[in-house]
């Protein structure tokens, strides 16, 4: 058990000018489960990889626990990994798999039979441990994948997108298992994927990370309520966060006919760069429907609902004086000026009928214009 | 027999051409013609003429001398006479056209003439494939380039290194010739072979505390046998039917001389010992055969097969 730090660690991969990870700063506590979260390309499994030792890093140092391991070898890291195409020796039955790392430690044969036999119960995997990996299903060869890492007993598990590879179903049940298992064991984990569903159900924290840089790091109830720029606000959610830039005027934010009052504190921060003009994201979650008399509610043309049971969500146009503006481009997880609204499944509104909405007070978050941090 | 054989192609072949769309790739095309009972006869008649000499050459080493020296082998056919006195000739020691001595020569070079250059190409390859250093492109584009150099071109002055190393007319001179000959094809194919190994398993291996040599004989060797059985008959059947490097290495004497220059003298100064020339060319072909087929079993198919997803 150990803590895992990053400091200022720098990956420039060779014959690059930009760094694949970018002074990476992060500090993870002794049992907890890190979740690596971003876009393809944006990092996350470099910055897993320098913390295995199987990528060098150009600037700044890792620590496991105070031990620094920036110079040390993965073997001598203490660490176990879960690759993404999980890696099996295609020659080894299921139980050598799992033993091999023991096997290279030198520890007796008895004790790497019970371990692997422990293991192999937590995974299910016991009537399988004579098998060759190819014998064995999707869902199996993941679990021989955990089941190599946990017989180590390591300090850190370090896992690469291990469910990317499984059907949704099986994702979902997996990915609830990896949770309990990890909770179970108590191992500080750092967990890399590009899907935000999978970082908000699995990880104690999130890091958002966007071209080699860290975004923001926070629990998922911080990272859906508080997002600290538009990337991670467009980012974390699902369906996404709709975003729109908008003109203030008179401590207002003019969302088409409506008038939205932007706090004190928030309008103070407002820069010359800003223009007047602030980033509102709303979530489709955030937005009721009203009448059109309603002084803050706007018009939305409904383009089509995709209801899923539970929920309802309409597909949008913005409609009415919003619709003229140039400037006023809002972009959601459907596109460019479309709006998400959730609705109540029970009562769904019409293909080509217009709907008057209101953004619940509280739940709005004012972005800059200029820099797309967060202001309120 | 045939028609019975080629029966269910023609049925699968009418089942394809009414399910697909008339369009055909031309691997369709070349599908369809390979494997047209017409062709199964052209393959199975090219065969039968293919072997044709070889089934001679065995029926004649059974024959009396005499019979060799009057008539044509498929006279059998009409008039069997079998002996195994050639045999007996040539396998038996105290006789001065006795096989054996060099028979057990040329097991004495193959041996080492096969395993030397294996292991120094697995070394090689493993580093070309999987280590970082300077200069590795360079150096691997040099070795692969040493294979268009002719073996031909390098017989003298090696022969001269020899000498002055005191090594000629020994064995050493000729493992370590077919070592170097073999090495450069042989760096090459395990080299790609190893490539094709996915990277993640090497590192799950470093991450599970694996060093090189671990890595090298626990994962790499166990993954490449088809490889190396392949390169293994290869080498083999190269170094076994091999004259000119043991003519031009093997000295003068008969110490060191291999088989084939056992059969060449046969042939050359002795052009009326058919009778021996035939059975003697049957008990080097056997041997080879034995390889190959003690071997076969490593030609396995998919032997990565459930170590990665995709």
């Amino acid at each position: 058990m150990a803590t895992v730090t990053y400091d200022h660690a720098t990956r420039v991969y060779p014959g690059t000018e930009r760094p694949a990870v970018d002074q990476l700063n992060l500090h993870i506590e002794d049992g907890e489960f890190l979740v690596l979260v971003g876009p393809s390309g944006c990092g996350k499994s470099t910055s897993l990889r320098m913390l295995a030792g199987l990528e060098d890093v150009n600037q700044g140092r890792i620590f496991i626990g105070d031990r620094d391991v920036t110079d040390v070898q993965p073997k001598d890291r203490d660490i176990a990994m879960v690759f993404q195409n999980y890696a099996l020796y295609p020659h080894m039955t299921v139980a050598d798999n799992m033993g091999f790392a023991l096997k290279i430690a030198g520890t007796p044969k008895a004790e790497i039979r019970q371990r692997v036999e422990e293991a192999a119960k937590i995974l299910d995997l016991t009537e399988y441990l004579d098998r060759k990996p190819k014998a064995l299903s999707g869902g199996q060869r993941q679990r021989v994948a955990m089941g190599r890492a946990i017989v180590r007993q390591p300090q850190v598990f370090l896992m690469d997108e291990p469910l990317s590879n499984l059907d949704a179903k099986l994702r979902v049940q997996t990915r609830t298992q990896i949770a309990s298992l990890q909770r179970r064991l108590g191992v500080t984990t750092v967990y890399v994927t590009h899907d935000q569903t999978e970082a908000l159900t699995m990880g104690d924290r999130i890091a958002v990370l966007k071209d080699g840089l860290l975004q923001q790091v926070g629990t998922p109830r911080e990272m859906y309520d508080t997002p600290q720029n538009v990337f991670v606000a467009g980012f974390i959610g699902s369906p996404a966060m709709n975003i729109g830039t908008f003109p203030v005027s008179g401590g207002n934010i003019e969302v088409g006919p409506a008038r939205l009052a932007l706090p004190r504190d928030v309008a103070g921060k407002l820069t010359s760069e800003d223009d007047n003009k602030v980033t509102l994201g709303f979530r489709p979650e955030s937005l009721d429907v009203t009448s059109e008399s309603n002084a803050a509610a706007f018009p939305v043309e409904v383009n089509i609902v995709e209801e899923l049971g539970s929920d309802a969500f309409v597909y949008g146009t913005l409609r009415g004086s919003l619709a003229q503006k140039d400037d006023a481009v809002i972009t959601s997880g459907a596109g460019d000026n479309q709006v998400i609204v959730r609705v109540d499944p029970r009562n769904v509104p019409m293909k080509g009928e217009r709907v008057f909405v209101t953004i619940r007070p509280g739940e709005e978050h004012v972005f800059s214009a200029a820099t797309g941090q967060r202001l309120s | 027999m045939m028609a019975e054989l080629t029966t269910p192609d023609v049925a699968i072949d009418g089942a394809t051409v009414s399910e697909k769309p008339p369009v055909r790739t031309r691997g369709e095309i070349a599908k369809r013609g390979l494997s047209s009972p017409w062709a199964s006869l052209v393959a199975v008649i090219l065969a039968v003429v293919w072997t044709i000499p070889t089934a001679g050459l065995l029926v004649t080493s059974f024959r009396p001398s005499l019979d060799i020296n009057k008539t044509g082998w498929w006279t059998v056919f009409t008039n069997p006479d079998f002996t195994l006195d050639n045999y007996k000739q040539v396998l038996d020691t105290s006789q001065t056209s006795s096989l054996t001595p060099y028979l057990i020569n040329s097991i004495v070079i193959t041996i080492p003439a096969v395993l030397l250059p294996i292991l120094l190409a697995c070394l090689a390859a493993y580093a070309f494939a999987w280590t970082k250093f300077k200069g590795k492109n360079v150096l691997f584009v040099a070795v692969f380039a040493l294979q268009v150099v002719p073996i031909q071109v390098t017989l003298l002055p090696l022969l001269t290194l020899y000498v002055k190393l005191h090594l000629n007319g020994t064995f050493w001179a000729i493992w370590l010739s077919h070592t170097m000959f073999g090495l450069p094809l042989a760096i090459f194919l395990l080299h790609n072979f190893m490539r094709e190994i996915p990277g993640e398993l090497i590192e799950a291996a470093r991450v599970d505390g694996a060093g090189h040599v671990t890595i090298f004989f626990r994962m790499m060797l166990p993954m490449l046998k088809p490889a190396l059985a392949a390169f293994g008959i290869y080498q083999f059947l190269w170094v076994w039917n091999d004259l000119l490097v043991a003519l031009t290495f093997a000295g003068p004497g008969t110490a060191t001389a291999p088989m084939t220059k056992f059969l060449f003298d046969l042939t050359g100064s002795r052009g009326n010992a058919w009778y021996l020339l035939s059975a003697g060319a049957f008990v080097s072909m056997i041997i080879p055969v034995i390889v190959f087929l003690s071997l076969q079993r490593y030609f396995v198919r998919g032997l990565l097969a459930g170590s990665v997803k995709g």
